[in-house]
């Protein structure tokens, strides 16, 4: 049972990301469902418009205010989202599953005392209850759990659930202000890799592996995930022998990510690879071995040469 | 300065899953365990903290007899006793986490040390409500560390970047692939890691608030086409996207 829920709303550099944007649209599922009401709140930042979060299903909306909030702070963030969710009455929190949302929900769950599950990629309604799906040995078993205590919260996967088309709608907006902000934990200073998109909150990976042969070939894949708005993954095998950042790597010992389209160049498909991206919605495997294991989850595969496939790919699409 | 290690002992990547008969979970027949990847890093920058600031480690690890190999494992590379909080079964993160924070509490450890997150569950929630139920500093996916004095200087993994967290002590760091090269444990490290005390306590973790109604295997993908073995099938792949799959 839950009679209000809350969505916790992550904004950096303010702008609203689109993982919460997909936890909006859940909050406002779950309150179908469950027949309870929903909020949406909004810490620090300085955000010109909140109408994306009324278009998602979420009209009321709360920004909690503080000079020393505008930055990520985990003690602070924790400290005024669990007032907050206390003095609504907030019994069920979502989050996205993002780098803030991971950093920050369990320190919530133990504030406002209620239980946690992180990661979940589907839920089901049954006679009030959610029933949550949270993988588990990185996707190579799946997990259906509920919680009992009275407060629950569940953080989401990104492109869990997809956006669509957003309604025309307008957020009626209360700005709360607060004050002694506990800054004891505090970001100094983010550097930034360019404007890259991280392979978790991608929905298009262009990926390679160990058949790319160099880190010089994944030129190729970079271009191809910038002409489908996408990002480029790693297996372990290219991540291990220094071809490409820890923070590229899909698998068990990476990312698991759920993309709508997931393109493994030169991946042969070991079993720790395969569990971090088999809930991909569509998998396009090109690879020389036929026997490939990577074969067995594709639904288009190609089993040829990269090094003439991904040219011509990127072609074809060029030509629009 | 006391630093503690909390460790998990989960199957090797490399293991086929498969679920037990109990549907609850899996079936550890033929399965090889291992410690958690992530907490070989934090094995390693406890270790690396003592060697700078002086003091012990104590590593920990909940869960059944079998876990006192990772336990020892830890010891190998030199941490310097262990604590086995014994409990079999499911528990949830909040109980995981519960359990640990009464050990670290008796125990007064200023600074620990997890993996960013477990590899059999998953859920890398447990450092963070640790460190919320001490009321200590935490940050999380730490892939670097500097402590002087009392201050934390930590850089951690964010989507696609990093962010810089200043804190103090004491404080819960959970360990992110890249904070260090945890060392292998030398042969002399093997032979007194069995002269090392584990004690033994049962794990005090209260009651899951989260309960495991099913495990299952994900459902099998059915076979896709093989479109052909050159690029002149690319345009029709580019066709099915567009107009099949809708994703492009």
């Amino acid at each position: 049972m839950a009679n209000k829920i809350l969505v916790f709303v992550e904004q950096r550099n303010n702008e609203i990301k689109k993982s919460s944007l997909e936890t909006v649209k859940a909050g406002a599922e779950f309150a179908k469902e469950l027949n309870a009401e929903v909020e949406a709140v909004v810490v620090g930042g300085d955000i010109a418009d909140f109408n994306s979060i009324a278009k998602y299903g979420v009209p009321k909306v709360t920004h909690i205010k503080n000079q020393d909030l505008n930055v990520y702070t985990s003690s602070g963030y924790a400290q005024v989202l669990s007032d907050f969710a206390n003095e609504t009455g907030a019994d069920l929190l979502l989050f996205a599953n993002s780098a803030m949302g991971r950093d920050l929900s369990p320190r919530v769950a133990v504030k406002v005392d209620a239980g946690i599950v992180a990661d979940c990629v589907g839920f089901t309604f049954e006679n009030g209850e959610v029933i949550a799906t949270h993988p588990v040995y990185a996707g190579k078993a799946l997990t259906d759990v509920k919680i009992n205590s009275p407060k629950k919260i569940f953080t989401i996967r990104p492109n869990t659930f997809n956006l669509g088309d957003a309604a025309d709608a307008t957020a009626e907006v209360s700005v709360k202000e607060v004050d002694n902000v506990n800054t004891s934990v505090k970001v100094v200073d983010i550097t930034r890799a360019s404007d890259k998109l991280d392979v978790a909150e991608a929905s298009i990976i262009v990926s390679g592996g160990r058949g790319m042969g160099g880190p010089e070939n994944y030129a190729m894949l970079e271009e191809l995930a910038g002409l489908l708005g996408g990002a480029v993954g790693a297996s372990r095998a290219a991540v291990d022998a220094g071809w490409r950042p820890h923070s590229d790597q899909v698998g068990q010992t990476g990312k698991t990510v759920s993309p709508n389209l997931y393109i493994a160049c030169g991946i042969s498909g070991a079993i720790q690879h395969m569990a971090g991206m088999r809930t991909s919605k569509y998998i396009v495997a090109i690879n020389k071995d036929p026997e490939a294991p990577i074969f067995t989850i594709a639904d288009y595969g190609i089993t040829g040469d990269l090094f003439e496939v991904v040219p011509a790919l990127i072609e074809e699409i060029k030509k629009g | 300065m006391k630093i503690a290690v909390c460790v998990s002992h989960v199957p090797d990547t490399a293991a086929k899953i498969n679920v037990g008969a109990d549907e609850k979970s899996i079936d550890k027949n033929g399965v090889s365990f291992i410690i958690n990847p992530y907490d070989e890093y934090a094995v390693e920058e406890a270790l690396k903290t003592k060697e700078a600031l002086g003091g012990e480690v104590v590593v920990i690890s909940l869960g059944g007899d079998e876990v006192k190999e990772t336990i020892r494992k830890a010891l190998a590379m030199g941490a310097d006793s262990g604590v086995h909080l014994k409990k079999e079964g499911y528990f949830d993160s909040y109980a995981t986490a519960k359990a640990l924070a009464e050990e670290l509490k008796a125990q007064n450890a200023e600074m620990v040390f997890f993996g960013k997150q477990s590899i059999d569950f998953d859920s890398g929630v447990v450092g963070q409500m640790v460190a919320e139920m001490l009321g200590y500093n935490s940050v999380s996916v730490v892939v670097d560390l500097k402590i002087e004095g009392n201050n934390i200087r930590a850089e951690r993994e964010i989507e696609g970047g990093k962010e810089v967290v200043e804190t103090t002590l004491p404080a819960v760091i959970t360990a992110q692939k890249g904070l260090n090269e945890p060392r292998y444990a030398s042969l002399r490290g093997i032979m007194q890691a069995k002269k090392k005390t584990i004690e033994e306590k049962e794990a005090q973790t209260g009651d899951s608030r989260v309960e495991l109604l099913k495990m299952r295997k994900p459902a099998p993908k059915a076979p896709g086409k093989i479109l052909g073995s050159d690029a002149s099938v690319v345009p029709e792949l580019v066709r099915l996207l567009k107009e099949e799959a809708k994703v492009i």
